[in-house]
Protein backbone atom coordinates (compact mmCIF):
# COMPACT_ATOMS: atom_id res chain seq x y z
CA UNK A 1 0.00 0.00 0.00
CA UNK A 2 2.89 2.50 -0.57
CA UNK A 3 1.25 5.95 -1.69
CA UNK A 4 4.41 7.09 -2.81
CA UNK A 5 5.72 5.15 -5.86
CA UNK A 6 9.30 5.96 -7.27
CA UNK A 7 9.12 7.04 -10.46
CA UNK A 8 9.23 4.56 -13.19
CA UNK A 9 13.00 3.37 -14.30
CA UNK A 10 12.91 0.29 -15.88
CA UNK A 11 15.36 -1.92 -13.65
CA UNK A 12 17.22 -4.24 -16.07
CA UNK A 13 16.98 -1.65 -19.16
CA UNK A 14 18.52 1.42 -17.76
CA UNK A 15 16.83 3.15 -21.52
CA UNK A 16 14.37 5.55 -19.48
CA UNK A 17 16.74 8.46 -18.89
CA UNK A 18 16.50 9.90 -14.94
CA UNK A 19 13.12 12.38 -15.26
CA UNK A 20 14.20 15.68 -15.21
CA UNK A 21 12.01 18.99 -13.71
CA UNK A 22 10.16 19.21 -17.19
CA UNK A 23 9.55 15.56 -17.63
CA UNK A 24 7.85 15.54 -14.22
CA UNK A 25 6.09 18.81 -14.53
CA UNK A 26 4.60 16.84 -18.26
CA UNK A 27 4.03 13.93 -16.07
CA UNK A 28 1.88 16.04 -13.12
CA UNK A 29 -0.44 17.79 -16.00
CA UNK A 30 -0.79 14.56 -17.34
CA UNK A 31 -1.71 13.27 -14.43
CA UNK A 32 -4.15 16.48 -13.78
CA UNK A 33 -5.75 15.72 -16.76
CA UNK A 34 -6.91 12.01 -15.74
CA UNK A 35 -7.35 13.37 -12.79
CA UNK A 36 -10.32 16.13 -14.08
CA UNK A 37 -13.59 14.48 -14.45
CA UNK A 38 -13.59 12.74 -11.28
CA UNK A 39 -12.05 15.83 -9.78
CA UNK A 40 -14.77 18.00 -10.32
CA UNK A 41 -17.88 15.36 -9.93
CA UNK A 42 -16.00 14.75 -6.46
CA UNK A 43 -15.92 18.38 -5.39
CA UNK A 44 -19.10 19.32 -7.04
CA UNK A 45 -21.25 16.61 -5.55
CA UNK A 46 -19.43 15.14 -2.52
CA UNK A 47 -17.09 17.55 -1.45
CA UNK A 48 -19.40 20.43 -1.68
CA UNK A 49 -22.41 18.92 -0.37
CA UNK A 50 -20.61 17.94 2.64
CA UNK A 51 -19.83 21.55 3.49
CA UNK A 52 -23.37 22.75 2.46
CA UNK A 53 -24.62 20.20 5.21
CA UNK A 54 -22.73 22.37 7.62
CA UNK A 55 -24.19 25.10 6.11
CA UNK A 56 -27.68 24.22 6.33
CA UNK A 57 -27.60 22.84 9.73
CA UNK A 58 -27.10 26.16 11.33
CA UNK A 59 -30.33 27.22 9.59
CA UNK A 60 -34.10 27.54 9.78
CA UNK A 61 -35.22 25.88 6.46
CA UNK A 62 -38.44 24.20 5.05
CA UNK A 63 -36.80 23.96 1.33
CA UNK A 64 -39.56 26.33 -0.24
CA UNK A 65 -39.68 29.87 2.35
CA UNK A 66 -35.98 31.67 2.62
CA UNK A 67 -33.62 29.67 5.24
CA UNK A 68 -33.37 32.01 8.77
CA UNK A 69 -30.05 31.95 10.68
CA UNK A 70 -30.35 30.20 14.14
CA UNK A 71 -26.83 28.85 14.82
CA UNK A 72 -26.24 25.93 16.91
CA UNK A 73 -29.59 25.60 17.39
CA UNK A 74 -30.81 22.50 15.14
CA UNK A 75 -27.94 20.58 17.46
CA UNK A 76 -29.39 21.70 20.82
CA UNK A 77 -32.34 20.01 19.58
CA UNK A 78 -30.69 17.05 19.04
CA UNK A 79 -30.27 16.28 23.54
CA UNK A 80 -34.07 16.82 24.46
CA UNK A 81 -35.51 14.72 21.50
CA UNK A 82 -36.64 11.33 22.51
CA UNK A 83 -37.13 9.62 18.84
CA UNK A 84 -33.45 10.57 17.43
CA UNK A 85 -31.92 8.77 20.77
CA UNK A 86 -34.10 5.72 19.86
CA UNK A 87 -33.48 6.14 16.41
CA UNK A 88 -29.68 6.05 17.55
CA UNK A 89 -30.23 3.59 19.92
CA UNK A 90 -32.02 1.17 17.42
CA UNK A 91 -29.25 1.53 14.54
CA UNK A 92 -26.97 0.88 17.05
CA UNK A 93 -28.77 -2.38 18.20
CA UNK A 94 -29.33 -2.69 14.54
CA UNK A 95 -25.95 -2.75 13.66
CA UNK A 96 -24.52 -4.81 16.72
CA UNK A 97 -26.48 -7.68 15.83
CA UNK A 98 -26.39 -7.86 12.32
CA UNK A 99 -22.66 -6.88 11.91
CA UNK A 100 -21.41 -10.18 13.63
CA UNK A 101 -24.35 -12.07 12.16
CA UNK A 102 -23.57 -11.31 8.42
CA UNK A 103 -19.89 -11.85 8.61
CA UNK A 104 -20.62 -15.49 10.28
CA UNK A 105 -22.98 -16.55 7.73
CA UNK A 106 -20.88 -14.74 4.75
CA UNK A 107 -17.80 -16.97 6.52
CA UNK A 108 -19.46 -20.16 7.10
CA UNK A 109 -20.43 -20.12 3.58
CA UNK A 110 -17.47 -18.78 1.47
CA UNK A 111 -15.65 -22.03 3.77
CA UNK A 112 -18.05 -24.01 2.86
CA UNK A 113 -17.90 -23.25 -0.77
CA UNK A 114 -14.63 -23.46 -0.88
CA UNK A 115 -14.20 -26.93 -0.20
CA UNK A 116 -13.36 -28.14 -3.96
CA UNK A 117 -16.78 -28.71 -5.26
CA UNK A 118 -16.85 -28.87 -8.61
CA UNK A 119 -20.18 -27.44 -9.09
CA UNK A 120 -19.21 -24.64 -6.98
CA UNK A 121 -20.24 -22.05 -9.89
CA UNK A 122 -23.73 -23.01 -9.77
CA UNK A 123 -24.72 -22.72 -5.51
CA UNK A 124 -22.78 -19.41 -5.43
CA UNK A 125 -25.13 -18.03 -7.86
CA UNK A 126 -27.80 -19.16 -6.61
CA UNK A 127 -26.26 -18.13 -3.26
CA UNK A 128 -26.05 -14.79 -4.90
CA UNK A 129 -30.21 -14.40 -5.80
CA UNK A 130 -31.08 -12.44 -2.35
CA UNK A 131 -28.41 -10.04 -3.10
CA UNK A 132 -29.40 -9.35 -6.45
CA UNK A 133 -32.78 -9.29 -6.36
CA UNK A 134 -34.29 -5.57 -5.91
CA UNK A 135 -34.71 -4.86 -1.98
CA UNK A 136 -38.06 -3.16 -2.11
CA UNK A 137 -39.60 -6.62 -3.66
CA UNK A 138 -38.06 -9.14 -1.31
CA UNK A 139 -39.13 -7.00 1.56
CA UNK A 140 -42.88 -7.29 0.12
CA UNK A 141 -42.35 -11.20 0.32
CA UNK A 142 -40.95 -10.94 3.45
CA UNK A 143 -44.05 -8.84 5.01
CA UNK A 144 -46.00 -12.16 4.21
CA UNK A 145 -43.31 -14.72 5.27
CA UNK A 146 -44.00 -12.78 8.72
CA UNK A 147 -47.72 -12.43 8.78
CA UNK A 148 -48.30 -13.46 12.94
CA UNK A 149 -50.72 -16.42 12.33
CA UNK A 150 -50.39 -17.92 8.92
CA UNK A 151 -47.18 -16.78 7.62
CA UNK A 152 -44.26 -19.72 6.57
CA UNK A 153 -42.04 -18.71 9.71
CA UNK A 154 -44.76 -19.09 12.49
CA UNK A 155 -45.63 -22.36 10.63
CA UNK A 156 -41.94 -23.97 10.35
CA UNK A 157 -42.06 -22.42 14.18
CA UNK A 158 -45.04 -24.43 14.62
CA UNK A 159 -44.13 -27.74 13.50
CA UNK A 160 -41.54 -27.72 16.64
CA UNK A 161 -43.63 -26.75 18.67
CA UNK A 162 -43.11 -22.95 19.25
CA UNK A 163 -45.90 -20.44 19.33
CA UNK A 164 -43.69 -17.81 16.88
CA UNK A 165 -44.62 -13.76 17.71
CA UNK A 166 -46.76 -11.14 16.20
CA UNK A 167 -42.82 -10.16 14.59
CA UNK A 168 -43.36 -7.18 12.31
CA UNK A 169 -46.00 -5.46 14.55
CA UNK A 170 -43.98 -6.99 17.50
CA UNK A 171 -42.64 -5.07 20.58
CA UNK A 172 -39.75 -6.58 20.71
CA UNK A 173 -39.72 -8.27 17.73
CA UNK A 174 -40.02 -6.01 14.91
CA UNK A 175 -36.27 -5.29 15.15
CA UNK A 176 -35.15 -9.04 15.06
CA UNK A 177 -37.38 -9.47 12.22
CA UNK A 178 -36.08 -6.55 10.37
CA UNK A 179 -32.21 -8.06 10.91
CA UNK A 180 -32.71 -11.41 9.44
CA UNK A 181 -34.57 -10.05 6.89
CA UNK A 182 -31.10 -7.86 6.11
CA UNK A 183 -28.76 -10.68 7.01
CA UNK A 184 -30.29 -12.66 4.44
CA UNK A 185 -30.23 -10.32 1.67
CA UNK A 186 -26.50 -8.81 2.25
CA UNK A 187 -24.50 -11.72 3.02
CA UNK A 188 -23.69 -12.29 -0.74
CA UNK A 189 -21.49 -9.55 -1.04
CA UNK A 190 -19.58 -10.28 2.10
CA UNK A 191 -19.74 -14.12 1.12
CA UNK A 192 -17.94 -13.27 -2.79
CA UNK A 193 -15.17 -10.95 -0.72
CA UNK A 194 -14.42 -13.91 1.74
CA UNK A 195 -14.38 -16.73 -1.04
CA UNK A 196 -12.31 -14.69 -2.87
CA UNK A 197 -9.66 -14.36 -0.01
CA UNK A 198 -10.10 -17.80 0.13
CA UNK A 199 -9.15 -18.97 -3.05
CA UNK A 200 -5.89 -16.84 -2.50
CA UNK A 201 -4.44 -18.44 0.17
CA UNK A 202 -1.53 -20.71 -0.57
CA UNK A 203 -2.05 -24.36 -0.49
CA UNK A 204 1.65 -24.54 0.91
CA UNK A 205 1.06 -23.06 4.16
CA UNK A 206 -1.53 -25.90 4.94
CA UNK A 207 0.66 -28.51 3.36
CA UNK A 208 2.72 -27.54 5.70
CA UNK A 209 0.61 -27.46 8.44
CA UNK A 210 -0.46 -30.95 8.05
CA UNK A 211 3.10 -32.57 7.86
CA UNK A 212 3.74 -30.80 11.15
CA UNK A 213 -0.07 -32.59 11.96
CA UNK A 214 -1.54 -29.68 12.84
CA UNK A 215 -5.48 -30.26 13.43
CA UNK A 216 -8.25 -28.73 11.08
CA UNK A 217 -9.44 -26.44 13.60
CA UNK A 218 -5.76 -25.12 14.89
CA UNK A 219 -5.12 -24.77 10.72
CA UNK A 220 -7.95 -23.22 11.02
CA UNK A 221 -7.09 -20.41 13.97
CA UNK A 222 -3.07 -19.78 12.65
CA UNK A 223 -3.78 -20.05 9.06
CA UNK A 224 -6.84 -19.26 7.49
CA UNK A 225 -7.60 -16.57 9.88
CA UNK A 226 -4.89 -15.02 9.81
CA UNK A 227 -4.27 -14.81 6.03
CA UNK A 228 -8.42 -14.09 5.74
CA UNK A 229 -7.99 -10.88 8.22
CA UNK A 230 -7.90 -8.17 5.04
CA UNK A 231 -10.64 -9.97 3.15
CA UNK A 232 -12.59 -9.91 6.87
CA UNK A 233 -11.37 -6.19 7.79
CA UNK A 234 -12.68 -5.01 4.64
CA UNK A 235 -16.21 -6.96 4.74
CA UNK A 236 -16.58 -5.63 8.60
CA UNK A 237 -15.32 -2.13 7.69
CA UNK A 238 -18.54 -1.85 4.86
CA UNK A 239 -20.99 -3.95 6.80
CA UNK A 240 -21.02 -1.64 9.78
CA UNK A 241 -21.16 1.32 7.04
CA UNK A 242 -23.85 -0.44 5.35
CA UNK A 243 -25.68 -1.16 8.52
CA UNK A 244 -25.41 2.34 9.34
CA UNK A 245 -27.46 3.31 6.22
CA UNK A 246 -30.48 0.92 6.41
CA UNK A 247 -33.24 2.62 5.01
CA UNK A 248 -34.71 0.31 2.02
CA UNK A 249 -36.44 -2.28 4.49
CA UNK A 250 -36.97 -0.44 7.19
CA UNK A 251 -39.32 1.97 5.19
CA UNK A 252 -41.63 -0.74 3.65
CA UNK A 253 -41.52 -3.42 5.98
CA UNK A 254 -42.16 -1.63 9.12
CA UNK A 255 -42.21 1.86 8.57
CA UNK A 256 -40.38 2.95 11.46
CA UNK A 257 -42.78 0.93 13.71
CA UNK A 258 -44.14 -0.10 15.57
CA UNK A 259 -44.06 3.11 17.52
CA UNK A 260 -40.78 4.06 16.68
CA UNK A 261 -39.30 0.72 17.85
CA UNK A 262 -37.79 0.61 13.95
CA UNK A 263 -36.92 4.20 13.09
CA UNK A 264 -33.42 4.13 12.41
CA UNK A 265 -31.13 7.46 11.97
CA UNK A 266 -31.49 7.68 8.46
CA UNK A 267 -35.11 6.98 8.50
CA UNK A 268 -35.66 9.81 10.80
CA UNK A 269 -33.65 11.92 8.65
CA UNK A 270 -35.36 11.07 5.79
CA UNK A 271 -38.57 11.77 7.79
CA UNK A 272 -37.59 15.29 9.75
CA UNK A 273 -36.19 16.60 5.67
CA UNK A 274 -38.76 15.17 3.47
CA UNK A 275 -41.98 14.47 5.29
CA UNK A 276 -41.67 17.47 8.21
CA UNK A 277 -39.88 19.91 6.22
CA UNK A 278 -37.53 20.90 9.12
CA UNK A 279 -34.07 20.50 6.61
CA UNK A 280 -31.52 22.32 9.09
CA UNK A 281 -32.55 19.57 11.80
CA UNK A 282 -32.21 16.85 8.88
CA UNK A 283 -28.81 18.24 8.49
CA UNK A 284 -27.69 18.54 12.01
CA UNK A 285 -29.24 14.86 12.29
CA UNK A 286 -27.24 13.68 9.41
CA UNK A 287 -23.33 15.58 10.78
CA UNK A 288 -24.08 13.60 14.24
CA UNK A 289 -24.55 10.12 11.95
CA UNK A 290 -21.57 11.52 10.58
CA UNK A 291 -19.74 11.49 13.34
CA UNK A 292 -20.83 8.58 14.84
CA UNK A 293 -19.95 6.36 11.42
CA UNK A 294 -16.11 8.26 12.08
CA UNK A 295 -15.35 7.20 15.36
CA UNK A 296 -17.01 3.77 15.31
CA UNK A 297 -14.85 3.40 11.64
CA UNK A 298 -11.68 4.59 13.10
CA UNK A 299 -12.24 2.58 16.23
CA UNK A 300 -12.08 -0.03 13.63
CA UNK A 301 -8.78 0.61 12.42
CA UNK A 302 -7.09 1.61 15.79
CA UNK A 303 -8.44 -2.13 16.19
CA UNK A 304 -7.50 -3.62 13.23
CA UNK A 305 -3.72 -3.11 13.96
CA UNK A 306 -3.88 -5.64 16.87
CA UNK A 307 -5.93 -8.35 14.95
CA UNK A 308 -5.72 -7.86 11.20
CA UNK A 309 -2.31 -9.80 9.72
CA UNK A 310 -0.90 -7.86 6.68
CA UNK A 311 1.89 -9.19 5.06
CA UNK A 312 4.77 -7.18 4.29
CA UNK B 1 -13.92 -45.26 8.75
CA UNK B 2 -10.80 -46.07 6.77
CA UNK B 3 -9.08 -42.96 5.04
CA UNK B 4 -10.47 -44.27 1.54
CA UNK B 5 -14.02 -43.41 2.51
CA UNK B 6 -13.72 -40.68 4.55
CA UNK B 7 -13.38 -37.92 1.47
CA UNK B 8 -16.38 -39.52 -0.17
CA UNK B 9 -18.29 -39.13 2.73
CA UNK B 10 -17.23 -35.47 3.01
CA UNK B 11 -17.90 -34.87 0.28
CA UNK B 12 -21.69 -36.00 -0.05
CA UNK B 13 -21.68 -33.94 3.20
CA UNK B 14 -20.81 -30.71 1.90
CA UNK B 15 -23.34 -31.31 -0.94
CA UNK B 16 -26.40 -32.16 1.22
CA UNK B 17 -25.17 -28.93 2.92
CA UNK B 18 -24.69 -26.85 0.01
CA UNK B 19 -28.20 -28.08 -0.76
CA UNK B 20 -29.46 -27.54 2.06
CA UNK B 21 -28.39 -24.01 2.49
CA UNK B 22 -29.30 -23.16 -1.05
CA UNK B 23 -32.96 -24.24 -0.97
CA UNK B 24 -33.49 -22.29 2.44
CA UNK B 25 -31.98 -19.16 1.51
CA UNK B 26 -33.97 -19.41 -1.57
CA UNK B 27 -37.62 -19.64 -0.08
CA UNK B 28 -38.43 -16.03 -0.08
CA UNK B 29 -37.36 -16.18 -3.77
CA UNK B 30 -39.42 -19.16 -4.69
CA UNK B 31 -42.63 -17.62 -2.93
CA UNK B 32 -41.77 -14.47 -4.87
CA UNK B 33 -42.44 -16.82 -8.12
CA UNK B 34 -45.07 -18.66 -6.61
CA UNK B 35 -47.54 -16.24 -5.46
CA UNK B 36 -47.30 -14.05 -8.55
CA UNK B 37 -49.32 -16.58 -9.93
CA UNK B 38 -52.12 -17.19 -7.91
CA UNK B 39 -55.36 -15.84 -7.60
CA UNK B 40 -56.47 -12.88 -5.72
CA UNK B 41 -58.19 -14.65 -3.46
CA UNK B 42 -56.04 -17.03 -2.87
CA UNK B 43 -52.73 -14.22 -2.24
CA UNK B 44 -55.16 -12.30 -0.05
CA UNK B 45 -56.43 -14.83 1.88
CA UNK B 46 -55.81 -14.58 5.52
CA UNK B 47 -54.26 -18.21 5.51
CA UNK B 48 -51.60 -17.89 2.49
CA UNK B 49 -51.06 -20.77 0.84
CA UNK B 50 -47.37 -21.52 -0.63
CA UNK B 51 -48.15 -23.13 -3.80
CA UNK B 52 -50.98 -21.61 -6.28
CA UNK B 53 -54.22 -24.40 -6.42
CA UNK B 54 -54.81 -22.56 -9.72
CA UNK B 55 -52.03 -20.71 -12.20
CA UNK B 56 -52.92 -17.03 -13.43
CA UNK B 57 -50.32 -15.79 -15.84
CA UNK B 58 -52.69 -13.27 -17.12
CA UNK B 59 -51.53 -11.41 -13.53
CA UNK B 60 -48.28 -9.87 -15.68
CA UNK B 61 -50.85 -8.27 -18.23
CA UNK B 62 -53.13 -7.08 -15.52
CA UNK B 63 -49.81 -5.27 -13.76
CA UNK B 64 -49.10 -3.55 -16.95
CA UNK B 65 -52.32 -2.56 -17.03
CA UNK B 66 -52.11 -0.95 -13.97
CA UNK B 67 -48.70 0.63 -13.98
CA UNK B 68 -46.66 1.95 -16.40
CA UNK B 69 -44.26 -0.98 -15.54
CA UNK B 70 -42.75 -1.36 -18.71
CA UNK B 71 -41.59 2.64 -18.36
CA UNK B 72 -40.30 2.14 -14.87
CA UNK B 73 -38.32 -0.86 -15.74
CA UNK B 74 -36.59 1.43 -18.57
CA UNK B 75 -36.32 4.25 -16.47
CA UNK B 76 -34.11 2.23 -13.59
CA UNK B 77 -31.56 0.85 -16.78
CA UNK B 78 -31.52 4.13 -18.01
CA UNK B 79 -30.64 5.10 -14.21
CA UNK B 80 -28.61 2.12 -13.53
CA UNK B 81 -26.39 2.34 -16.57
CA UNK B 82 -25.96 5.90 -16.40
CA UNK B 83 -23.95 5.86 -13.55
CA UNK B 84 -22.51 2.67 -14.05
CA UNK B 85 -20.52 4.36 -17.12
CA UNK B 86 -19.61 7.53 -15.94
CA UNK B 87 -18.94 6.42 -12.40
CA UNK B 88 -16.31 3.19 -14.21
CA UNK B 89 -15.02 5.82 -17.31
CA UNK B 90 -13.93 8.84 -14.39
CA UNK B 91 -12.69 6.30 -11.52
CA UNK B 92 -10.77 4.13 -13.98
CA UNK B 93 -8.87 7.49 -15.11
CA UNK B 94 -8.39 8.90 -11.34
CA UNK B 95 -7.32 5.96 -10.39
CA UNK B 96 -4.12 5.60 -13.09
CA UNK B 97 -3.47 8.90 -11.95
CA UNK B 98 -3.05 7.93 -8.41
CA UNK B 99 -1.35 4.81 -8.84
CA UNK B 100 1.19 5.22 -12.12
CA UNK B 101 1.62 9.28 -11.81
CA UNK B 102 3.50 11.30 -9.83
CA UNK B 103 2.28 15.05 -8.71
CA UNK B 104 2.61 17.02 -5.83
CA UNK B 105 -0.12 16.32 -3.23
CA UNK B 106 -0.88 12.75 -4.56
CA UNK B 107 -0.96 10.99 -1.22
CA UNK B 108 -3.14 13.85 0.17
CA UNK B 109 -5.79 14.00 -2.15
CA UNK B 110 -5.95 10.36 -1.76
CA UNK B 111 -6.41 11.06 1.76
CA UNK B 112 -9.20 13.14 1.33
CA UNK B 113 -11.09 10.70 -1.58
CA UNK B 114 -11.12 7.70 1.20
CA UNK B 115 -12.24 10.20 3.75
CA UNK B 116 -15.41 10.63 1.82
CA UNK B 117 -16.05 6.26 1.63
CA UNK B 118 -17.36 7.10 5.61
CA UNK B 119 -19.46 9.47 4.57
CA UNK B 120 -22.99 8.09 4.93
CA UNK B 121 -24.91 9.24 1.59
CA UNK B 122 -27.68 11.04 3.94
CA UNK B 123 -25.50 13.81 4.68
CA UNK B 124 -25.18 14.68 1.33
CA UNK B 125 -28.66 13.85 0.26
CA UNK B 126 -30.47 17.43 1.29
CA UNK B 127 -27.40 19.05 -0.42
CA UNK B 128 -27.64 17.54 -3.47
CA UNK B 129 -30.89 17.62 -3.92
CA UNK B 130 -30.87 21.48 -3.27
CA UNK B 131 -28.42 21.41 -5.80
CA UNK B 132 -30.41 20.03 -8.32
CA UNK B 133 -33.25 21.40 -7.48
CA UNK B 134 -31.20 24.87 -8.59
CA UNK B 135 -30.01 23.82 -11.62
CA UNK B 136 -33.71 22.35 -12.68
CA UNK B 137 -32.45 18.95 -12.49
CA UNK B 138 -35.45 17.98 -10.40
CA UNK B 139 -37.34 14.96 -12.77
CA UNK B 140 -34.26 14.68 -15.55
CA UNK B 141 -32.15 11.95 -16.07
CA UNK B 142 -29.11 14.26 -15.47
CA UNK B 143 -30.87 15.38 -12.19
CA UNK B 144 -30.75 11.57 -11.49
CA UNK B 145 -27.70 10.21 -12.94
CA UNK B 146 -24.76 12.83 -12.53
CA UNK B 147 -24.85 13.49 -8.77
CA UNK B 148 -24.47 9.43 -7.87
CA UNK B 149 -21.79 8.72 -10.37
CA UNK B 150 -18.72 9.86 -8.52
CA UNK B 151 -17.93 7.51 -5.64
CA UNK B 152 -14.89 6.97 -4.08
CA UNK B 153 -14.91 3.18 -3.78
CA UNK B 154 -14.77 2.72 -7.41
CA UNK B 155 -11.29 5.12 -7.20
CA UNK B 156 -10.13 3.30 -4.35
CA UNK B 157 -10.65 -0.51 -5.69
CA UNK B 158 -9.71 0.06 -9.33
CA UNK B 159 -6.15 2.25 -7.78
CA UNK B 160 -5.66 -1.09 -6.04
CA UNK B 161 -5.43 -3.35 -8.76
CA UNK B 162 -3.24 -1.16 -10.77
CA UNK B 163 -1.04 -1.01 -8.54
CA UNK B 164 -0.72 -4.53 -8.85
CA UNK B 165 -0.14 -4.59 -12.64
CA UNK B 166 3.96 -4.58 -13.56
CA UNK B 167 5.14 -1.64 -14.66
CA UNK B 168 7.45 -3.70 -17.24
CA UNK B 169 4.45 -3.89 -19.79
CA UNK B 170 3.83 -0.48 -19.34
CA UNK B 171 7.39 0.71 -20.05
CA UNK B 172 7.52 -1.63 -22.77
CA UNK B 173 4.41 0.14 -24.41
CA UNK B 174 6.13 3.80 -23.58
CA UNK B 175 9.57 2.61 -25.39
CA UNK B 176 7.58 2.17 -28.41
CA UNK B 177 6.42 5.64 -28.71
CA UNK B 178 3.05 4.81 -26.95
CA UNK B 179 1.73 8.19 -24.74
CA UNK B 180 0.69 8.22 -21.17
CA UNK B 181 -2.52 7.99 -22.62
CA UNK B 182 -2.40 5.12 -25.38
CA UNK B 183 -0.68 3.19 -22.49
CA UNK B 184 -3.39 3.43 -20.33
CA UNK B 185 -5.93 2.32 -23.08
CA UNK B 186 -4.21 -0.51 -24.43
CA UNK B 187 -2.15 -2.11 -21.79
CA UNK B 188 -3.99 -0.53 -18.27
CA UNK B 189 -7.34 -1.48 -19.49
CA UNK B 190 -7.56 -4.50 -20.84
CA UNK B 191 -5.51 -6.23 -18.11
CA UNK B 192 -7.63 -4.35 -15.38
CA UNK B 193 -11.28 -5.32 -17.17
CA UNK B 194 -12.20 -8.11 -14.41
CA UNK B 195 -11.46 -5.73 -11.96
CA UNK B 196 -13.39 -3.19 -14.14
CA UNK B 197 -16.43 -5.40 -14.73
CA UNK B 198 -16.52 -5.91 -11.07
CA UNK B 199 -17.12 -2.54 -10.18
CA UNK B 200 -19.30 -1.86 -12.79
CA UNK B 201 -21.87 -4.94 -11.49
CA UNK B 202 -21.49 -3.84 -7.98
CA UNK B 203 -22.43 -0.02 -9.11
CA UNK B 204 -25.29 -1.78 -11.52
CA UNK B 205 -27.02 -3.87 -8.99
CA UNK B 206 -26.32 -0.62 -6.26
CA UNK B 207 -28.40 1.28 -8.17
CA UNK B 208 -30.83 -0.86 -9.63
CA UNK B 209 -31.83 -1.35 -6.12
CA UNK B 210 -31.49 2.62 -5.08
CA UNK B 211 -34.72 3.69 -3.49
CA UNK B 212 -33.92 6.77 -1.51
CA UNK B 213 -32.48 8.93 -4.29
CA UNK B 214 -34.74 8.37 -7.11
CA UNK B 215 -37.50 8.41 -4.57
CA UNK B 216 -36.41 12.21 -3.75
CA UNK B 217 -35.89 13.44 -7.04
CA UNK B 218 -38.20 11.53 -9.30
CA UNK B 219 -41.65 13.08 -8.95
CA UNK B 220 -43.80 11.72 -12.29
CA UNK B 221 -43.71 8.44 -14.41
CA UNK B 222 -41.18 9.89 -17.01
CA UNK B 223 -37.99 9.19 -14.49
CA UNK B 224 -39.82 6.52 -11.66
CA UNK B 225 -37.68 4.09 -11.28
CA UNK B 226 -38.73 0.08 -10.59
CA UNK B 227 -38.19 0.78 -6.45
CA UNK B 228 -40.17 3.92 -6.23
CA UNK B 229 -42.90 2.76 -8.53
CA UNK B 230 -43.15 -0.11 -6.51
CA UNK B 231 -44.15 1.71 -3.53
CA UNK B 232 -46.80 3.47 -5.43
CA UNK B 233 -48.08 0.30 -6.40
CA UNK B 234 -48.40 -0.46 -3.12
CA UNK B 235 -50.62 2.40 -2.25
CA UNK B 236 -53.08 2.05 -5.14
CA UNK B 237 -53.98 -1.29 -4.53
CA UNK B 238 -53.69 -2.64 -0.84
CA UNK B 239 -52.15 -5.53 -0.52
CA UNK B 240 -52.59 -7.04 -3.95
CA UNK B 241 -49.70 -9.79 -3.34
CA UNK B 242 -50.06 -11.32 -6.18
CA UNK B 243 -49.72 -7.95 -9.14
CA UNK B 244 -47.09 -6.87 -6.47
CA UNK B 245 -45.05 -10.02 -6.64
CA UNK B 246 -45.66 -10.50 -10.51
CA UNK B 247 -44.18 -6.55 -11.19
CA UNK B 248 -41.17 -7.72 -8.49
CA UNK B 249 -40.61 -11.28 -10.21
CA UNK B 250 -40.81 -9.36 -13.75
CA UNK B 251 -38.27 -6.70 -13.07
CA UNK B 252 -35.95 -9.41 -10.63
CA UNK B 253 -35.19 -11.36 -13.86
CA UNK B 254 -32.79 -8.80 -15.79
CA UNK B 255 -30.91 -8.34 -12.90
CA UNK B 256 -30.23 -11.97 -12.25
CA UNK B 257 -29.75 -12.44 -16.26
CA UNK B 258 -26.89 -9.75 -15.44
CA UNK B 259 -25.33 -11.52 -12.27
CA UNK B 260 -24.91 -14.86 -14.10
CA UNK B 261 -23.07 -13.74 -17.14
CA UNK B 262 -21.22 -11.44 -15.28
CA UNK B 263 -20.24 -13.41 -11.99
CA UNK B 264 -17.50 -15.30 -12.93
CA UNK B 265 -15.50 -11.83 -13.50
CA UNK B 266 -17.05 -10.71 -10.41
CA UNK B 267 -14.94 -13.36 -8.43
CA UNK B 268 -11.73 -13.20 -10.06
CA UNK B 269 -12.00 -9.41 -9.98
CA UNK B 270 -11.87 -9.08 -6.52
CA UNK B 271 -9.47 -11.99 -6.34
CA UNK B 272 -6.95 -9.50 -8.17
CA UNK B 273 -7.67 -6.69 -6.52
CA UNK B 274 -5.38 -6.85 -3.39
CA UNK B 275 -8.84 -8.13 -1.02
CA UNK B 276 -7.27 -11.31 -0.96
CA UNK B 277 -5.44 -13.00 2.19
CA UNK B 278 -2.16 -11.60 1.03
Amino acid sequence: MAVDTPPATSTYLQLTPAPTRRRRSREALTAWLFLLPSLIGFLVFTAGPVVAAGVISLLDWNLFSSPTWVGLRNFARLGPDPTFWSALGNTAYFTLVSVPLTILVSLALALLLNQGLRRIAVFRSLLLLPYATITVAVAFVWIWLYIPHDGLVNAVLGWFGISGPAWLVSDSWAMPALIIMSVWKSFGFGMVVILAGLQAIPQQLYEAGRVDGASPWHSFRHITLPMLSPALFFVVVTSVIGSFQVFDQALIMTNGGPGTRTTTLVMYIYQTGFKNYDQGYAAAQSLALFAFIVLITAGQFLFQRKLVHYDK
Amino acid sequence: MTSDTKPVVRRKLVVFACFLVTAVTLIPVVMMVLVAFQSDDESMAAKPAFWPSSWHPENLGRVFDLVPLSRYLLNTVYFAAGTTILETVTAALAAYAFARLNFRGRSWLFGVYLATLMIPSQVTLIPQFVLVAKLHGIDTWPGMIVPHAFTAIGVFLLRQFFLGIPRDYEEAARLDGANRWQAFVRVIVPLALPAIATLAVFKFIGQWNNLLWPLVISNSDATRTVPVGLQVFQDINGTQWNLLLMAATFTTIPLIILFFLTQRWFVRGITMSGLGGR
